[in-house]
């Protein structure tokens, strides 16, 4: 594999790895951003992930097309997001606590109904070849991307267009800063932040669905180490910004990269905190970023979790 | 739950419902989460009855499984005993109003932590070396905990995803100390620190087939409840958790709070951590990362946050937990069974929180 590389085989191989690795971050980020905005947080999208990727591989399975397996996995993440949204609408239920109960039931469904489907192959999503133009392996597989990572680009444009540019996003952006402004504008604050939190859900089973259909490409229990919630993360450090979430996942995949890069050069000792190196950086990130005084710039201001 | 009655004497001059303030309030605190347990065991069944498996079996197995005999019953006990102590690292925080889900982490490091000091001290007595693996423990909990706290208090960080993101980095400290600079050379399959000696290791009640973990975790439950309902301490806490500006106006040390509250909740999952190193593993490995953090979890928000109730909600769990695998083989049903069944009893218990102050006529109901 890697002859006459040399130490290129890393940056090449972490390019390759952040091209793939952050197309869920990306897709998670995308809705949970849009969840946010209108003033609620869905820490249950971890679980819709999970489900996803059962739902895609069910749904690519049974119809053998992989594209009608990522419409699957959004339906059913539509549907978790609605869950979440109606619980959440009735008076006293907390969204962050409503969010970790639907973690563990989306895990628990997706175990419960993917445990025949952990045997079967799949067909997979296609990829396309954009390092067609170079003769060296390496980096043509590092610019084998996937149809949805570029999806997701185009996602992430037209959402910061809709943000700042369309009357939605401006009705959003005001149920998510002051409900009470909302209500005297007369616009209605539940109907609108239970589409954006399924929106949200329908963003994180299509992110499922690329993992089972795409990279890694399998079902099977350990299919997500965290993405979902680490998308909830990295939302904040990208604050509220779709273009941001672009950059902050791409960062992520990156460092999610490093260490099987590392690897494949010899480089085996510490793999795990390699393995730690996206969640210390989150970390690092709101460490520096936050304050004790204010709340975050630009965070919606009915968002339980920023104060 | 609430102590404070003040208020129905005060207002309680003109005409006498049946129940004062304070009654309703405890009854309530009973009837609300025993209905919405009952209303989740009613969801879950009817989930296996359209998957064509009969509930009152699953429910029988559950029984017999978990309580039935003496034998399931000490089972049941051994499984809970690490989550009394990972429910208080949940439930701690929340009297603040903070939602700390990271207790995963203070339990893994609090055990490997308690791995690592054991043997240092093989010439010392075994209480002594116990003694040191608990503190061990607990320091490790303690300040991976505490220092989400104090990232919540100095920085504004939001402690629920910092907690969880600690909870990561600590798995990934465990993984590489275990597998790297910490292994044991004759661990090959699975590898694991140096294995305890036999006087380390923490044994079992005299009678029973349980480890003195259970009973450390019943005082801790009992200890937090007592603090938090008797004392200053527990009462400026509820208040501060109430509205921390009317708090710290009132010269409560709202920060203060927030560092020994979070230090104290990760000092429980780690003193759980390195119980389960000394009564059960018999040295640290990747088994240390098995959920019971974030089982704790759930058993808080069962418990409604409330230390003493989290004793039958453990029980409860680790009950359904110690029947799981019987029920999967006379069944047929996936493991992942128990875990829809939690997922559901969450779900039902959540829900429930907004028929509060509704279920029971209030004499200052807003009409």
């Amino acid at each position: 594999m890697n002859s006459d590389l040399g130490l290129w085989a890393v940056p090449i191989a972490v390019l390759g790895g952040m091209l793939r690795v952050s197309t869920p971050f990306l897709f998670v980020s995308l809705g949970e951003c849009v969840t946010e905005k209108s003033g609620r947080i869905n820490l249950g999208l971890e679980g819709t992930l999970v489900f996803g990727a059962m739902a895609g591989y069910g749904g690519s399975y049974l119809t053998g097309s992989p594209w009608l397996g990522v419409l699957a996995a959004g339906i059913a993440g539509l549907l978790f997001g609605l869950l979440h949204a109606a619980l959440c609408s009735l008076p006293k239920v907390n969204d962050i606590a409503v969010g970790i109960a639907l973690m563990i039931l989306g895990s628990g469904l997706a175990f419960f109904f993917g445990k025949p489907l952990i045997q079967p192959a799949a067909p997979m999503l296609p990829g396309l070849s954009l390092g067609a133009w170079s003769s060296v392996p390496q980096v043509r597989a590092a610019l084998e991307v996937s149809p949805p990572f570029l999806i997701g680009v185009v996602v992430a444009v037209l959402l910061l267009f809709v943000f700042k540019r369309t009357r939605i996003g401006l009705v959003l952006r005001m149920v998510g800063d002051s409900a009470d402004a909302a209500r005297a504008m007369g616009y209605p604050i539940i109907p609108v932040r239970v589409a954006a939190t399924a929106f949200g859900g329908f963003m994180a089973g299509v992110a499922g669905a690329y993992l089972s259909l795409y990279y890694p490409g399998s079902w099977n229990e350990h299919i997500s180490s965290g993405q979902g919630l680490i998308a909830v993360a990295l939302v904040i450090f990208a604050r509220w910004n779709p273009l941001a979430c672009l950059g902050a996942a791409l960062i992520f995949g990156g460092a999610g990269a490093l260490g099987p890069a590392l690897q494949s050069v010899g480089v085996t000792s510490g793999y795990y905190l390699f393995y730690a190196a996206p969640y210390i950086l989150t970390l690092v990130i709101l460490f520096v970023t936050s304050s004790p005084r204010k709340a975050l710039e630009g965070a919606p201001r009915e968002l339980s979790i920023t104060r | 739950m609430s102590e404070i009655t003040q208020g129905s004497s005060f207002a309680g001059a003109a005409a006498r419902p049946l129940l004062g303030e304070a009654a309703r309030r405890r009854l309530e605190g009973v009837l609300i989460p025993v209905t919405a347990l009952l209303v989740g065991l009613l969801l879950f069944g009817l989930f296996i009855a359209l998957n064509g498996k009969s509930p009152e079996e699953f429910y029988y197995l559950v029984y017999r499984g978990g309580f039935g005999t003496w034998f399931s019953l000490q089972n049941t006990m051994t499984r809970a005993a690490p989550l009394l102590l990972t429910a208080l690292c949940v439930a701690l925080p929340a009297q603040l109003g903070l939602v700390v889900i990271g207790g995963e982490g203070a339990f893994v490091l609090g055990g490997l932590a308690a791995a690592v000091v054991g043997p240092l001290f093989g010439f010392a007595p075994g209480w002594v070396a116990i003694g040191l693996m608990a503190l061990a423990g607990i320091c490790a909990g303690g300040t991976w905990i505490g220092l989400v706290g104090a990232m919540r208090h100095y920085r504004g960080i939001n402690e629920t995803i910092s907690s969880l993101l600690m909870a990561y980095i600590a798995i990934a400290l465990m993984h590489h100390f275990v597998e790297g600079p910490l292994k044991d050379p004759a661990s090959l399959n699975k590898p694991s620190t140096v294995p305890l000696g036999p006087d380390m290791r923490v044994g079992e009640i005299p009678g029973m087939d349980v480890h003195w973990g259970f009973a450390v975790g019943i005082l801790a439950c009992l200890l937090a409840g007592f603090v938090l309902s008797r004392t200053t301490f527990g009462f400026s806490a509820r208040i501060a958790g109430g509205n921390a500006r009317a708090a710290a106006v009132q010269g409560l040390p709202v920060g203060r709070l927030i560092l020994a509250f979070t230090a104290a909740a990760g000092a429980a999952a780690g003193l759980a951590g390195m119980i389960q190193v000394a009564a059960v593993q018999g040295s640290a490995n990747a088994s240390l990362a098995a959920g019971y953090g974030y089982t704790g979890i759930l058993i808080a928000f069962l418990a409604r946050q409330n230390p003493v109730a989290i004793i039958p909600m453990a029980l409860l769990i680790g009950g359904i937990d110690a029947a799981g695998g019987f029920i999967q083989r006379r069944m047929d049903l996936p493991d992942a069974t128990v875990l829809v069944l939690q997922g559901i009893l969450f779900v039902a218990i959540l829900v429930s929180e907004t028929l509060s102050g509704r279920l029971l006529p209030s004499r200052n109901a807003k009409g």
